[in-house]
């Protein structure tokens, strides 16, 4: 078997599996279950395969012709380098574990089989996103994962807040990926192909080959990463997004999906950073204002999944920042990390929600530190990770995100110090009340483990988690993006205090960042059993809890702009439209009518003009 | 006095335009048809003669597939004036007008 087949196999695996399942095994769900987790895990085997037997050599490109009309070239082709590798062992590696704690949270759901189906379909669809060779097919497996991520939200269907979900993350999507579709137009029509090898070289021999479209076309691509990464103001999908089963959250708004869109952001930043484009510059400022944003929303939220959701939002923000910072690599770094700790985080709230009966509200949490050891150690792994403390994962990768910021752009890097101080106080806030303090309801009280086939995957994560940072992940992505300094080998001690050397302003400021969050947070929600923290900022409070009134906005932009122009096509359509058809079809009708009188049904009249004819047209044609 | 094609012609014409007024004016439909096949053998008659006086077979041949499909169409068209008079009890086109609005 050549290497070439590899791909192409973890590729569609899942979805073999998801096909399996849907025509055979509906009604299997052991069997559904485990093909599902099978396809997974044996494309995360061949995965590191491809990593073993890749190490060092050229990227792999295997493509099949798929449609070759006129100047358009599409093929379905697979690209395997650096980037594409790390999101298939994260997609396969972190969406395998997901895969085996569904198997325990989901037991005893009708709809189990479906689950898995819908799991594999999804994966399925990532993968496609993660090999494609080029845009088109990037596009059409971003569409895939758009439906796919759709399902999975809308898997409690008959809940309407689950269906309204569903269609809410499905259109925020939509309006995204229209834009992405139009970059990519525009992209084919000024350089002609879609391949992102002939694209990038393209690029290189002359970087001003977009011209003066290169910011237009950089910000429609762009579009696409706002819809499926959540960012301002297409953030207001994600959070809702939460109405799915937790894995799902964990596995398509944490870990996979939402990275779609700061993977995608990595794989073209070639379009991107060409001389002349601002395009960078805009995306920086999004991603560093939806950091902020979600992180003050993040602050005043009750619910366990809607704070992690929105944690997840201020942290893309973070990846698409990085990207606007030109540091492409850190974005990739920060990605992978995150991957790792959310899905964690994730499933830890998965575990305590599943043991309290589907309670979300935090207040009504507590004292779960002794009941539940496995998920409050794992969890307090994923906090530590995520508010970004020496030595976890989590302060590596966002250290070099500020570390970019610092070089770059210092207000942004004060920006990112103000998120990371949040994102402490809002993890701990949630920690201390949820984990820590008296038990607030009964349930707490009464609160036990989860089966084991929930908490494996929780050490299993807890693990990565703690030590992707100082694994090599960052000088494996700087040789992707940096060929040319390829790195030199540093040693383990080394590397683990890097960030100190380098970058010594942003490490400290990220660890300042970090005590000053947590201090707040201990001061306030020690042992707290209700927030006090609307009455010390009244207003501030209320806006933050109220997602600063965004969908109120939208509603209304909606309900008034939106509603008036559709009056007005509604106008259009009915007067000029429609009194042009009619007038068509009235004055046919009315020559048709006076017509019919000449039809006298008795065929020998119809001979006689006939024959009247012949005789006319003949004395003509003979005089 | 010899026999030339202008004779053979104004028969023809003649049988053509019997036919053509039987078409026209009677009513009954069996009559109707067979004037019709007067009419065909008008257009034969004509034909024939053309191919005659010009030393020319194309015409006879013409002659040949017209009877042919003549004999079919008159198997097909028979047919339905039989069907026509089971339904109708008539085979008048006075009554045959339902195909008028």
């Amino acid at each position: 078997m050549t290497l070439e087949a590899l791909p192409w196999l973890i590729l569609f695996l899942p979805l073999l599996a998801a096909v399996a399942i849907t025509l055979f095994f509906q009604k299997d769900e052991e069997r559904s279950a485990n093909f599902s987790i099978g396809a997974v895990w044996i494309g995360f085997a061949l995965s590191a395969a491809l990593l073993f037997f890749t190490a060092g050599k050229a990227p792999l490109e295997t493509a099949v012709n798929w449609l070759d009309v006129g100047g358009l070239k599409a093929d379905i082709g697979l690209r395997v380098d650096s980037l594409s590798l790390l999101m298939l062992l994260v997609v396969t590696g972190v969406g395998g574990l997901i895969h085996i704690y569904s198997r325990g949270y989901m037991h005893g759901d009708a709809g189990f089989s479906r689950f898995f189906a819908s799991l594999s379909l999804f994966t399925f669809s990532m993968l496609g996103i993660v090999l494609a060779n080029n845009l088109l097919m990037m596009f059409i497996f971003w569409e895939l994962v758009g439906v796919s991520s759709y399902l999975l939200i809308g898997f409690w269907f008959e809940k309407p807040s689950a269906a309204d979900a569903a269609k809410k993350a499905f259109l925020t999507n939509r309006i995204g990926d229209f834009g992405f579709l139009l970059g990519i137009i525009l992209v084919w029509a000024t350089l002609g192909s879609l391949h992102f090898g002939e694209l990038e070289t393209a690029l290189k021999n002359n970087p001003q080959a977009l011209g003066a479209l290169a910011t237009t076309a950089g910000l429609l691509l762009f579009c696409g990463a706002v819809g499926k990464s959540a960012q301002f103001p297409r953030h207001v999908g994600l959070p809702d997004a939460m109405e799915g089963p937790t894995p799902v959250s964990a596995l398509i708004h944490a870990a996979t999906m939402v990275a779609a869109g700061v993977f995608m952001l990595c794989r073209i930043f070639f379009i991107l950073n060409v001389p002349g484009s601002m395009a960078l510059e805009v995306i920086a400022w999004i991603g560093g204002f939806t950091a902020l944003l979600a992180a003050l929303m993040a602050v005043q939220q009750n619910d366990i999944k809607r704070i992690l959701a929105y944690s997840t939002l201020s942290q893309l923000g973070y990846m698409v920042m990085a990207i606007g910072l030109t540091a492409p690599g850190a974005a990739m770094f920060h990605l992978t990390t995150h991957a790792f700790f959310k899905a964690l985080l994730f499933l830890g709230a998965g575990s305590v929600i599943h043991t309290l009966h589907h309670e979300q509200d935090i207040w009504r949490m507590g004292g779960l530190k002794t009941k539940l050891p496995v998920t409050y150690l794992t969890f307090l792994i994923g906090t530590l990770a995520l508010c970004g403390v020496w030595p976890l994962s989590g302060f590596y990768s966002k250290d070099s995100i500020l570390a970019a910021a610092a070089e770059h752009n210092i207000a942004l890097f004060i920006l990112g110090v103000t998120v990371a101080a949040l994102t402490t106080f809002y993890m701990a806030r949630l920690f201390l009340v949820a984990f820590l303090g008296p038990a607030k309801s009964d349930a707490a009280e009464h609160a036990h483990e989860s089966p084991s086939v929930m908490t494996v995957p929780l050490r299993l994560l807890a693990v990565p988690s703690a030590i992707a940072g100082f694994f090599g992940l960052e000088a494996f992505l700087e040789k992707f993006f940096h060929p040319a300094e390829a790195g030199h080998a540093t040693s383990f001690l080394e590397t683990i205090f890097a960030p100190f050397n380098h970058s010594p302003l942003a490490a400290f400021f990220g660890l300042f960042a970090v005590l000053l969050g947590g201090s707040c947070a201990f001061s306030l929600y020690w042992n707290a059993t209700r927030d006090v923290l609307p009455e010390k900022i009244g207003l501030l409070s209320r806006a933050m809890r109220n997602r600063f009134y965004f969908d109120e906005l939208y509603e209304w932009f909606i309900a008034r702009i939106q509603e008036a122009l559709a009056t007005f096509t509604d106008a259009f359509d009915r007067w000029i439209v429609m009194g042009l058809v009619r007038l068509t079809h009235g004055s046919v009708e009315l020559t048709g009518r006076a017509l019919r009188l000449l039809q006298t049904g008795n065929l020998q009249t119809y001979t006689f003009l006939f024959a009247a004819g012949v005789v006319a047209l003949l004395y003509f044609v003979l005089h | 006095m010899s026999v030339g094609l202008e004779h053979y012609l104004i028969v023809s014409a003649a049988l053509f335009s019997l036919g053509l007024l039987g078409v026209i004016m009677r009513r009954n439909l069996l009559v109707i048809y067979m004037s019709l096949e007067l009419m065909l053998n008008a257009a034969n008659l004509a034909l024939v003669a053309f191919s005659r006086f010009n030393n020319n077979l194309d015409g006879q041949l013409m002659v040949f597939f017209i009877i042919t499909v003549a004999a079919a169409e008159v198997a097909v068209g028979l047919a339905l004036i039989v069907a026509l008079y089971r339904k109708r009890q008539s085979a008048h086109v006075e009554d045959l007008v339902s195909m008028k609005l």
